[in-house]
């Protein structure tokens, strides 16, 4: 049996209450979040859904010009299954209006600027709709560092940040998304036929066992090695795990005073609530 | 002598001493007015678990107005609670009081601070350094605070002491998602069980529920037996307050049929453990 097994029931009731808790502690009732399509925000949209009600649930889908169509169809399809508000609000215009002074910029730089197009939507959704906006990166993501800093990454609560990408598909599974959205490739979908796991290297699936170990378990490399995975693939994942840390964490503060923000002015972020 | 315990499974707000102290005094008065004779409540009860630098700000001195209030109202009720005490020179304890007729009858400050995996408490609390039974209307009691419970000395400690009852406030998070109750919840049930049925003790464990910071607190709160058995146990992750009949008779039966802690010799772990520390200390 896979070590990312887990009870989804369990799971469910976890995220699911962490989502009513943590908004409703702020005083506020509804959340945004960004509906690519993709099983990530579906699985937050059914947690969302649950928690709050599906009407103060606001989904976005923001494709540009190159998405895929079914991206669109799909977030469509989600939207419908769970019942929250959903609208579509193309990203191409204010994009391209970008670019048209930047010709030659590349993949990397058109997908980042995508992902905080996005970001500042929903952030201005937040303010227009007084709605939290929720995250959907999942562990193996954010471990990875597989997203944009301040776009895509960034969020004011994550359900989801704490499970594998496995466990995004067994969850997924136990609340009756919408199967279509289940069995399809992952992807970042900034270009036709982009998959995560071709850019990647390694399947999400591979990948989870090994950091599942790795992370939570924190076996050595030693014990991972006689747990078969290859040399190799170890050094590349725990490359990319600290080549990534900055982009969970705040930006660098130059330290001059006695008492300096996060390092000796701690404060949770639920103070008050 | 019988009695009936009301454990008092809340959500404090994080740093909201006049908030959580509200909701308190509500559950105080809730319970004496269903006619329980005692209320536990969790440990950090009134200031809330993850505060960190807002240590200080909560903490609340023994001649606090907000503990001589608390004092007061244990006229009409025993009370149980956890709070961050503020001592004359200035240190600050995770302290559990136990208020009985209009007055303090002990104050348990916690030994066990964790500081590993999410916990970070040493580096703004002060340690405890006793474990002592006491005496109440109710028998011999004693008190520990969450991860005091995870040292078998210190259970043990408070048997010998004479108490045949152990209350456990606790603020304990939830986290392992494999088995039917989060992994942490599963761990305490066999604790709890497990130190009741060794040490010939009942035990009242008082857990709060919701979130910080994305963390949940399990809930779960139960009165256990001497024999080990959960006799009530309140629901996981949810605000309850659950009632809990505990009756001498209970005990005498299980003290004669399992006489443990009658047979436990003292002597012998004392001459062990002074040799241990003789070797330790060269």
């Amino acid at each position: 049996m896979s070590a990312l097994h887990a009870n989804m029931e369990l799971l469910r009731k976890l995220l699911v209450g962490f989502v009513r808790d943590e908004v409703g502690k702020v005083g506020i009732s509804k959340v945004v979040l960004g509906l690519s399509g993709g099983i990530d925000s579906a699985l937050v949209a059914f947690i969302a859904a649950e928690a709050l009600g599906p009407e103060n649930v606001h989904a976005l889908c923001m494709p540009y010009k190159t998405s895929n169509p079914e991206s669109e169809a799909h977030a469509r399809l989600v939207a419908t299954a769970c019942g929250v508000n959903f609208s579509v609000l193309p990203i191409t215009a204010m994009v391209d209006a970008y670019f048209d002074k930047f010709p030659d910029a590349d993949n990397m730089r058109r997908g980042n600027k995508m992902a905080r197009e996005r970001m500042t939507i929903l952030f201005d959704h937040s303010a227009l709709l007084r709605a939290l906006v929720l995250g959907t990166s999942n562990k193996t993501e954010l471990l990875l560092g597989y997203g944009t800093l301040y776009g895509d990454m960034a969020s004011a609560l994550n359900p989801i940040g704490d499970i594998y990408k496995s466990q995004v598909w067994q969850l997924s599974a136990a609340m009756g998304i919408p199967a279509e959205v289940i069995e399809k490739q992952p992807s970042a979908d900034l270009w036709a036929g982009q998959t995560d796991e071709e850019e990647l290297g390694f399947s999400y699936r591979q990948v989870d066992e090994l950091l599942y170990r790795m992370v939570d378990q924190r076996l050595t490399k030693l014990e991972l090695v006689a747990d078969g995975f290859e040399s190799e693939f170890i050094d590349t994942i725990y490359a990319k795990i600290q080549n990534s840390h900055f982009k969970r964490r705040l930006p660098v503060i130059a330290k001059v005073s006695n008492r300096t923000i996060d390092r000796d002015f701690r404060y949770a972020r639920d103070w008050g609530k | 002598m019988d009695f009936t315990a009301v454990l008092a499974q809340i959500k404090p707000k994080l740093g909201c001493t006049a908030d959580n102290l509200t909701l308190i005094e509500m559950q105080i008065t809730k319970a004496r007015e269903a006619g329980a004779d005692l209320i536990v409540f969790p440990e950090l009860a009134i200031s809330g678990y993850f505060l960190k630098d807002l240590v200080p700000e909560v903490a609340l001195r023994l001649d606090s107005a907000e503990i001589l209030r608390l004092t007061e109202l244990s006229c009409g009720i025993s009370i149980v609670i956890g709070f961050v005490e503020e001592s004359d020179d200035y240190h600050f304890y995770n302290s559990a009081l136990y208020l009985e007729d209009g007055a303090i009858r002990h104050l348990h400050r916690k030994v066990y601070l964790p500081t590993y995996g999410l916990f970070d408490e040493q580096r703004y609390l002060a340690r405890g350094e006793s474990f002592r039974a006491f005496d109440t209307k109710f028998g011999r009691f004693g008190m520990l605070i969450c991860e005091d419970m995870w040292h078998l000395s210190a259970s043990y400690i408070l048997a010998m002491d004479g108490a045949t009852t152990l209350i456990c406030l606790s603020s304990s998070p939830a986290r392992g998602i494999e088995g039917d109750s989060p992994g942490s919840a599963t761990a305490w049930q066999k604790l709890v069980s497990t130190t009741a049925m060794f040490l010939n003790c009942r035990v009242l464990y008082s857990n709060r529920v919701g979130y910080e910071d994305g963390v949940n607190f399990w809930g779960g709160s139960e009165y256990v037996a001497a024999s080990g058995e959960s006799i009530v146990r309140a629901p996981l992750l949810e605000e309850d307050v659950i009632t809990a009949r505990v009756t001498e008779g209970a005990l005498r039966r299980e003290r004669t049929i399992s006489p443990l802690m009658r047979d436990e010799n003292l002597f012998v772990t004392l001459q062990e453990l002074r040799r241990i520390a003789d070797k330790r200390c060269g």
